[in-house]
């Protein structure tokens, strides 16, 4: 026994050797296998970033060679009527639409909570359209709400009501899309439900045996437990929301009167169909800042209502 | 004595109070069936009106009230649309920018997932923060730039700006293969460690059968999300030959704009391996949603 053991001292200085080969190598590794996505962080996000900051203080219609107009993109942004005409319908959008969807989310997810029977072929029915192509949807949207032959129009006329030109109306286009976007609460009401089914049972059971009614149980049980849930699909759903582009992009063009110019089909058009690609960039920029507020805000006041279990 | 008598009068006055619970659940039980329904049957109606206008006669399109079952199903419509439209070719482009797109991720989120996720490397913080902040960023502002970018590449009009990105890692299937194995006990890379099994083979042999069902369901969405892209075709791509599925639906819609019947079978033809492979796969998508919103906290 004694001659297999190494002397204490040669085991120690052995491990020590290994044990920072091993660290070595784990560094090398670490570095190689996480290499692609540092790469793409510099090619595909930095870089073109950094690429676009430039073309901001160009005017470029990628025909001529690029010439430098300083701030000129800058001034344009604040006196060009469209831009303002698609911020205003991306807000309206996006204001409308991201709570509406979250409201029917928990309500749909609340509902599912009961311990229904058929449960989960609902759950299916609901998430089926959020994952189905965005081209696909418009299409078939496009025909929905049409004045002479959609299904909106034929349910109406059941009840009388002479048909409705939906999205050649500049007042009713926006609701339109927002009605549309409801479509697409599955991912949201998922996690909602997922939220729901992870608060404890004998927190909602407490809160009855003190008295607590259905509202209260809700409003101060409830709500807090999953709130780390909504403030999830707060912010990814503003994210999403300030995008929008292929359902307009399809559907009505920026139509009619400019009411469904969102942000970045404005951004397309001047990149893409007339080429303007400093001031496309300049407004994609304004699209980022936009977006940076707002997630930092909300990250911000998250604090004041988003509840966070101790060590979850 | 008297707490016998309490306890009694207790049982009584539970008894009873579960009974009227019990037909208040079953009342509550029936009014939300009938509001799901109801509601289901709104999600469905545009999956119906798809199939019910890709099965009709041109004019039946038009017949009001709406006839949701066609008296003569139109299966030839399908075949027609075939004919009008290079649908194959469509259909392999899309299967091509799907399925090396998804390759790519899947590698690049499992090296760099299990990077992040277990080997201690200097910098690996600021790179995971990093990766936080491009899963927030709009990615509606590279727009331009990369756009640029292939053009200077001679990338245009390929496949390449389509699949290539995917192979550098997508930020959000990367922080969920890190998140799922942050949760495989840390004992089986130790053991192998010492046994003196290199890092790549700990992750090809020990992580990877224990991320089944992560991978699945990255694959999924990943596959999902390059086979509805349509900003990114419809940018990139301009000769008709290489158009995806979905830019081919976007032209037909815009070319045969009255062949509404046509464009709707089309749309079916868009839908159907999409609604397929939900169904055949809907575990993974629940639980990668619910991955998703988890990680949210």
């Amino acid at each position: 026994m004694k001659g297999i053991t190494p002397p204490m001292s040669q085991q120690l200085t052995g491990q020590t050797r290994k044990v920072s080969g091993v660290r070595l190598r784990e560094w090398r590794d670490g570095w190689l296998f996480a290499l692609p996505y540092i790469l793409g962080l510099l090619l595909y996000w930095l870089g073109p970033m950094g690429y676009s900051l430039f073309l901001t203080t160009q005017k470029w219609d990628m025909l001529t060679s690029p010439t430098w107009v300083g701030l000129q993109n800058y001034g344009r942004l604040l006196q060009d009527p469209l831009l303002g005409t698609s911020l205003w319908n991306t807000a309206y959008y996006t204001f409308l639409s991201v709570p509406l969807k979250l409201i029917l989310a928990l309500a749909l997810a609340m509902a599912l909570n009961q311990g229904l029977s058929g449960q989960s072929t609902y759950r299916t029915i609901f998430y089926l359209p959020s994952i189905t192509p965005a081209v696909a949807a418009a299409v078939v949207w496009s025909q929905i709400f049409n004045p002479e032959f959609g299904v909106v129009n034929g349910i109406l006329r059941i009840f009388g009501v002479a048909p409705i030109k939906w999205l050649f109306i500049p007042a009713l286009a926006k609701p339109v899309f927002i009605f549309i976007s409801l479509w697409g609460i599955g991912p949201q009401m998922v996690i909602l439900l997922a939220g729901l089914q992870n608060i404890p049972r004998q927190l909602l059971e407490a809160a009855e045996i003190d008295g607590a009614g259905p509202w209260s149980r809700f409003l101060y049980v409830t709500l807090p437990m999953i709130s780390p849930s909504l403030f999830f699909n707060l912010v990814i759903g503003i994210i999403g929301s300030f995008q929008v582009f292929t359902t307009a992009f399809i559907l009505t063009r920026g139509g009619p009167q400019n009411a469904t110019l969102f942000l970045v089909l404005y951004l397309y058009q001047n990149g893409f169909n007339w080429f303007k690609m400093g001031y496309a960039a300049t407004v994609s920029w304004l699209l980022f800042a936009i977006i940076m507020v707002f997630t930092l805000l909300q990250l911000k006041l998250s604090g004041s209502w988003v509840y966070y279990e101790a060590g979850a | 004595m008297s707490t016998q008598a309490d306890a009694a009068q207790g049982t009584a006055m539970h008894s009873q109070s579960s009974r009227s619970r019990t037909i208040n659940r079953r009342v509550t039980h029936t009014i939300l069936h009938i509001i799901l329904i109801i509601a289901g049957f709104t999600f469905l109606v545009p999956f119906m009106w798809v199939l019910s206008t890709s099965l009709k006669r041109s004019a039946e399109v038009f017949v009001s009230p709406i006839q949701w079952i066609p008296r003569d199903p139109q299966w030839h419509n399908y075949v027609e649309i075939f004919g009008l439209l290079p649908l194959g070719l469509f259909i392999r482009n899309t299967l091509v920018v799907s399925v090396f797109g998804t390759i790519g991720v899947l590698l690049s989120s499992l090296f760099v997932g299990y990077s992040l996720a277990r080997l201690r490397w200097p910098g690996r913080d600021v790179i995971f923060v990093m990766l936080l902040a491009t899963m927030m960023l709009p990615e509606a502002v590279l727009l331009i730039p990369q756009f640029v970018m292939f053009r200077q590449l001679g990338w245009l009009d390929t496949f390449l700006p389509l699949i290539v990105p995917s192979w550098f890692g997508w930020a959000f299937y990367i922080f969920l293969m890190r998140q799922f194995m942050m949760g495989i006990p840390y004992e089986l890379d130790e053991a192998a460690r010492i046994d003196g099994a290199s890092n790549f083979r700990i992750l090809w042999q020990l992580i990877l059968p224990n991320s089944k069902a992560v991978i699945a369901t990255i694959a999924i969405f990943s596959f999902l999300a390059h086979y509805n892209d349509f900003m990114a075709p419809l940018i990139f791509l301009s000769s008709n030959d290489n158009f995806t599925i979905a830019l081919g639906l976007y032209w037909l819609s815009g070319r045969w704009g009255r062949s509404w019947h046509l464009v709707m079978a089309a749309s079916m033809v868009t839908l159907a391996p999409i609604v397929a492979l939900f169904f055949a796969a809907q575990r993974y998508f629940v639980q990668g949603i619910q991955f998703s919103g988890i990680a949210g906290r």
